[in-house]
């Protein structure tokens, strides 16, 4: 026995687990669940243009799925998840609503934006959305202060010179729906069609209102085409358990390869356990969320990882059985298998990559998902559990054929 | 372990080749006839749920719903206090049906009643199938191309072939049985035709490998070859669809009763995907190769 290798062993499988069983706390605590986990509702809009003729472009349909989000965020609900979708879609996910109908019906409404007039409440309504350019609003610095103020242009800029006139030294309230943004004074009358907000605003602050306005001017009508809703309770219970029946899936799998394959079975659980966390790690730090399919196509990645570690050992026992050596059957077989699993696997991602390009909203994930377990299984079933099993078989401490599942009576002499 | 009872795949090709016919007939048949079970993701319709504020009958929910000119294709009552009803039409009503159905409502039960109205458009469901089906052509010719590069084309076609049969068995399987078609079930059958063309690979990884060195030159030879192939990688092939059946049984028996349809479509894909490669992709590419070896005299050997 080489207790030099034996040790190197030892050490790497420590180390490793070391890692995996100090990460894995935070890892678990920072997967981003999907709704059909935790609760909550989803719904996918059609967006289409307010007036006829125009077109939703996908500048246009971004800064409204921002506009969304934003108005989800205002009404209290914790990470909006707002995305588009192809041409003219938004989906919204939303996790711990209490009132659905009310924030249904806040998301869907174009924002108005308004300029109105008569302090202190303002009743008096000057200018609406459809008055302002859109995306007409941008920040700018005031000559001499230095200080940002946020610009604005009207479509019609003989009516805002009127009200302007009409308004000189009086507050110009601007209103997103029925929230007061700002009631900046007007100092004179305005020719040019441009307005222009000034206060003792950061930029930041002036970036914000310059957004809203862009954001209150958008011209797209979202339709409801899709909802579904899933209580809290029964999101917890669903995630409850499919977590046993992976646990139990995964404790199955992991004693069916200890018993059936001995040494290469020990080493194949170990990178298994390696697989699952980097799978893991890399979906958290990549901010997937995880679903219940999703959750189903881990354990499945999981039966492909397994796939890989049954050829290599299969192919090395067909080398044993052959007369060779351990040693240089554990060479010729994870030679020989290295092809098998790379031809296997490049057919695979192959058709990962197409669906990947096709697909939208579910099948991406499903691809992006299959194509990562396909990178990550070859990092961990093919490399480290060949180079883990390299180490016990040079460490001569696992000499009999029966430690890798042969049998004396099968192996043929050279 | 080492099988030494061979049992000869490719002689009684016949048989399997009938089995998957069978059931392919089956399927087109049920699905011409009876369809696909559409879950809700693909059926448009209006759902309402109605809280009536006290409790309340089936029979007159009915009532209400018949007066005011309408007739729900499902209609429930439920509830704390059966005051909720809930009913779903198979065509999508609009605002205006809406609002005669609240007045209905008000007009039996009063102020207390509020409804929530979900409309589904099956745009969306019907996009991502379709979506799924283009992708899933398209992967087919990206498969053709790789593996007609690495192997050979007839490898190509008989793995598109047993692919397609899996994808194939799995869907008729779902409507013989009249189990729901939801979206998930798109992913489950993508999935297994990842899994069905990985399985079917690595068969024929040893078949290009045991060709290398291989003299041909009567069907016999090549049929002896296949066999040989088959029987070489067995083992593998039963114990990845083993370890991969227990993960989706678990799912299956213990998982939340959302992927328990998923659950076990996977379940047929595997079995089918594990069988097809087994039983059907070898015997296609032996017919196909049998072609190649020029002597005529070399007749294909018909099982007795």
């Amino acid at each position: 026995m080489n207790g030099k290798r034996f040790t190197a062993f030892l050490l790497v499988v420590v180390i490793t687990f070391g890692i995996i069983g100090a990460t894995t706390p935070w890892l678990l605590k920072n997967v981003r669940l999907g709704l059909d986990l935790r609760g909550g509702f989803e719904i996918l809009y059609v967006a289409e243009p307010l007036e006829a003729g125009q077109a939703v472009t996908p500048d246009v349909l971004k800064r409204t799925a921002e506009s969304v989000a934003q108005r989800a965020n205002a009404s209290g609900v914790a990470e909006p998840d707002v995305t588009t979708e192809g041409k003219n879609r938004i989906r919204v996910r939303l996790a711990g609503v209490a009132n659905q109908e009310e924030l249904r019906k806040i998301l869907q409404e174009p924002a108005q934006l308004t300029f109105r007039s008569g302090p202190p409440d303002f009743k008096t309504i000057e200018m609406r959305g459809s008055d302002f350019v859109e995306h007409g609003a941008t920040v700018g610095f005031e000559q001499g202060t230095n200080r940002p103020m946020v610009q604005i242009k009207v479509k019609d800029p003989a009516k805002f010179q009127a009200i302007t006139k009409r308004l000189t030294n009086q507050p110009l309230a601007i209103y997103l729906n029925d929230e007061l943004l700002s009631a900046p004074n007007v100092s004179g009358e305005i020719s040019g069609g441009t307005a222009v907000i000034t206060g003792n605003y950061t930029l930041a602050e002036a970036n914000k209102i310059r957004d809203t306005i862009n954001l209150g001017a958008l011209p797209l009508k979202l339709t409801e085409k899709y909802t579904q809703s899933v209580g809290a309770s029964l999101g917890q219970q669903s995630l409850k358990e499919t977590g046993i029946a992976s646990a139990i899936a995964s404790v199955l799998i992991l004693l069916f390869m200890l018993i059936w394959y001995r040494v290469p079975g020990i080493v194949a659980s170990i990178a298994l356990i390696s697989f699952t966390w980097l799978l893991l790690a890399v979906s958290v730090l990549m901010h997937a969320t995880l679903t219940l399919p999703g959750i189903a196509a881990f354990v499945l990645s999981v039966g492909i990882a397994v796939d890989s570690n049954i050829i290599m050992a299969e192919r090395i026992k067909d080398e044993m059985r052959s007369g060779k050596s351990i040693l240089s059957s554990l060479k010729s077989g994870s030679k020989h298998s290295f092809r098998t699993i790379i031809d296997a696997h490049v057919t695979t991602a192959l058709a990962g990559i197409v669906l990947y390009i096709i697909g939208t909203g579910s099948i991406k994930g499903f691809a992006l998902t299959l194509l990562l377990s396909i990178v990550l299984n070859i990092l961990t079933n093919v490399f480290f559990s060949r180079w883990l099993l390299h180490m016990i078989v040079r460490s001569n401490l696992a000499q009999k054929p029966g430690y890798y599942g042969v049998k004396e009576s099968e192996i043929h002499a050279l | 372990m080492r099988y030494n009872f061979k049992f000869d795949i490719v002689r009684h090709r016949r048989k399997f080749f009938a089995v998957s016919i069978a059931i392919t007939l089956i399927g087109i048949v049920m699905l011409a006839i009876f369809n696909l079970n559409y879950g809700v993701d693909f059926r448009a319709g209006t759902n309402f749920d109605i809280t009536v504020g006290q409790a309340t009958d089936q029979a007159k929910a009915a009532d209400i719903f018949k007066n005011a000119g309408y007739d729900p294709s499902t209609l429930t009552v439920g509830g704390t206090n059966n005051d909720r009803v809930t009913a779903r039409f198979d065509k999508v009503l609009g605002q205006a049906d809406e609002t005669k159905v609240q007045a209905a409502f008000k007009a039996v039960y009063g102020d207390k009643v509020s409804m929530e109205v979900n409309t589904v458009d099956t745009e969306i469901a019907r996009d991502l199938a379709v979506k799924a089906i283009y992708a899933v052509l398209a992967s087919t010719i990206g498969i053709v191309i790789y593996v007609s590069i690495r192997f050979e084309w007839r490898f190509a076609i008989a793995a598109i072939i047993s692919l397609l049969h899996d994808a194939f068995i799995v869907v008729s399987l779902f409507s013989i049985f009249r189990l729901e078609v939801d979206l998930p079930f798109i992913a489950a059958i993508l999935t297994i035709i990842g899994y069905s063309i990985n399985d079917t690979i690595v068969i024929f990884d040893r078949v290009r490998e045991n060709l290398r060195f291989a003299k041909l030159k009567t069907f016999d030879d090549l049929a002896e070859l296949v066999n040989r192939s088959i029987w070489q990688t067995m083992t593998r092939s039963i114990n990845t669809v083993i370890t991969v059946l227990i993960a989706a049984l678990c799912l299956f028996i213990f998982g939340s009763p959302a992927i328990r349809l998923f659950s076990l479509a996977m379940i047929f894909g595997l079995v089918s995907g594990t069988y097809s490669s087994v039983f059907i992709a070898s015997p296609i590419w032996l017919l196909l190769k049998n072609r190649t070896l020029g002597s005529k005299a070399a007749k294909p050997a018909v099982e007795k």
